[in-house]
C-alpha cells in the first residue's frame, strides 16, 4: 500500500517506521526543514518537506494514488483539511485522523473521513476498562485519529496459538507492530508462531478492535 | 439576525461593531481577550473567549439560535473547520470562511462552503488601480474560476 502521513511528529515517525516494517510505501509530509532532515536520518528517504495542507504539495506527493492518508498532525483543524481534500479532491479511498479534541469525533465522522483516533478516549477507555487475558487492551490511540495501539495477552485458548501471521484471518484494518515474548520484542514476519504467553503489539482502526478481539482471544 | 463572528481580528472586528451598530445581535469569539480591545467601550454585543472549533464555546456564543456564523481568524484550517461544525452540526444558515490561499478557497466552495479569499479580491482591486481601469463588479473580483483552471 502506499501510505500517505502527514505530520512528523512523535506519532508520525513511529508510524511510518511500524509502516515501512510491514512493507508498506510510506512518505511522511512534515512542515519543518530540520524536523524532516532528522526524519529522513532516522526513517531514510521516506520524508517530503511541505506542509500537507497545501494542495499543490498533495498534488507534489502523488496524493492521487495513495491508498490511505494518515493525518497525524498536532492541530484537529489542520488534520481535517488534509483528509477532506484528500477524500473529495484526490479519491483517497481510506483516510484517518488523529482528533486532539474528542468532541471533535463527530464533525470529523459526519464529513466523511473514515477514520478517526483520538487519544483522550483510548487512554479514558483504558483507566476505565476491567483488564483480563484476552482483551484488547487499548494502549494509546493517535492524537486525532481512530487508529488505536492496542495490546493482547494470549492465553492457553487463544484461537491463534501455533499459528502463523498469514493464517489467523488478521483484519485488514489491523497491523501487527510487535510479538512481545519473554520481554523480547519480536517484528512479526511470516514466519513467527504465536505462542501462549506472547503479548501482541497491535495497530488497528476503532471500529474493528472488536473484530480483532475475536480473532485473538478466547471463545467467549 | 442574531451572529456569531470567530476571530476579532481586523475584519472580525469590523464587522462585528458595523453590524451591532446596525442593531443586530453580535457574538463575538476570540482566543485572546486583547482582541477584544478592537471592538471599543460601546459595543453592545457579546465577547467570548476561547477556542472557535470547540462546541462548548460555540454554544456559548449562541450558535445555536444563530442565523449566521462567520469565520474570519488567521488560519484558514481553523475558520474552515469552523463554518462547517456551524453548518453540519449546528444547521446554521449562513455561513462564510475567509480563507487566504486561493486553492483552498476554491476547494472548499466547491463543496458548497461560501469563501471570501481576501487574496484574490485584494490582488485584482490592485491590478485594476494600476493598470487604471474602473473597479467593477464584486461578483467578478470574488469569482474563483480562474483559480481552478490553474490548479
Amino acid at each position: 500500500m502506499y501510505v500517505i502521513v502527514a505530520g512528523g511528529g512523535k506519532v508520525g515517525h513511529y508510524l511510518t517506521r511500524a509502516l515501512i516494517e510491514a512493507g508498506h510505501e510510506v512518505l511522511v509530509v512534515e512542515k519543518d526543514r530540520a524536523r524532516s532532515a532528522y526524519l529522513a536520518e532516522q526513517l531514510g528517504e521516506v520524508v517530503t518537506t511541505g506542509d500537507a495542507c497545501e494542495v499543490r504539495t498533495m498534488k507534489e506527493i502523488g496524493m492521487e494514488r495513495a491508498d490511505v492518508v494518515v493525518a497525524a498532525t498536532g492541530d484537529d483543524e489542520d488534520n481535517l483539511v488534509i483528509c477532506q481534500m484528500a477524500k473529495r479532491k484526490f479519491h483517497v479511498p481510506r483516510t484517518i485522523a488523529r482528533v486532539n479534541n474528542p468532541q471533535n469525533e463527530d464533525i470529523f465522522q459526519r464529513l466523511g473521513i473514515d477514520s478517526t483516533v483520538s487519544s483522550t478516549k483510548i487512554i479514558f477507555n483504558l483507566i476505565e476498562q476491567q483488564i483480563e487475558t484476552g482483551e484488547v487492551i487499548p494502549l494509546a490511540a493517535l492524537q486525532r485519529g481512530n487508529i488505536e495501539l492496542v495490546e493482547v495477552d494470549l492465553g492457553p485458548d487463544s484461537p491463534v496459538v501455533g499459528k502463523r501471521i498469514p493464517y489467523i484471518g488478521l483484519p485488514e484494518e489491523a497491523l501487527i507492530i510487535s510479538i512481545v515474548r519473554d520481554g523480547h520484542a519480536i517484528l512479526p514476519n511470516i514466519d513467527v508462531e504465536f505462542k501462549e504467553g506472547d503479548t501482541v503489539i497491535a495497530l488497528v482502526t476503532a471500529d474493528k478492535a472488536a473484530t480483532l478481539r475475536n480473532v485473538f482471544a478466547e471463545g467467549r | 439576525m442574531n451572529i456569531v463572528i470567530l476571530g476579532c481580528g481586523r475584519i472580525g472586528s469590523t464587522l462585528a461593531t458595523s453590524m451591532s451598530r446596525d442593531g443586530h445581535n453580535v457574538s463575538v469569539i476570540d482566543r485572546s481577550s486583547d482582541a477584544f480591545r478592537r471592538l471599543g467601550a460601546d459595543f453592545k454585543g457579546n465577547m467570548i473567549l476561547g477556542n472557535g472549533i470547540d462546541e462548548e464555546i460555540l454554544r456559548d456564543a449562541g450558535i445555536e439560535q444563530a442565523d449566521a456564523f462567520v469565520a474570519v481568524t488567521n488560519g484558514d484550517n481553523t475558520n474552515i473547520m469552523s463554518v462547517q461544525i456551524a453548518k453540519e452540526k449546528f444547521h446554521v444558515p449562513k455561513v462564510a470562511a475567509r480563507i487566504y490561499d486561493p486553492i483552498r478557497a476554491c476547494a472548499y466552495r466547491e463543496l458548497g462552503i461560501e469563501t471570501i479569499c481576501t487574496t484574490v479580491i485584494g490582488a485584482r482591486l490592485m491590478k485594476d488601480y494600476l493598470l487604471g481601469k474602473e473597479w467593477g463588479m464584486a461578483s467578478d473580483y470574488c469569482s474563483l474560476s480562474d483559480v481552478e483552471a490553474a490548479i
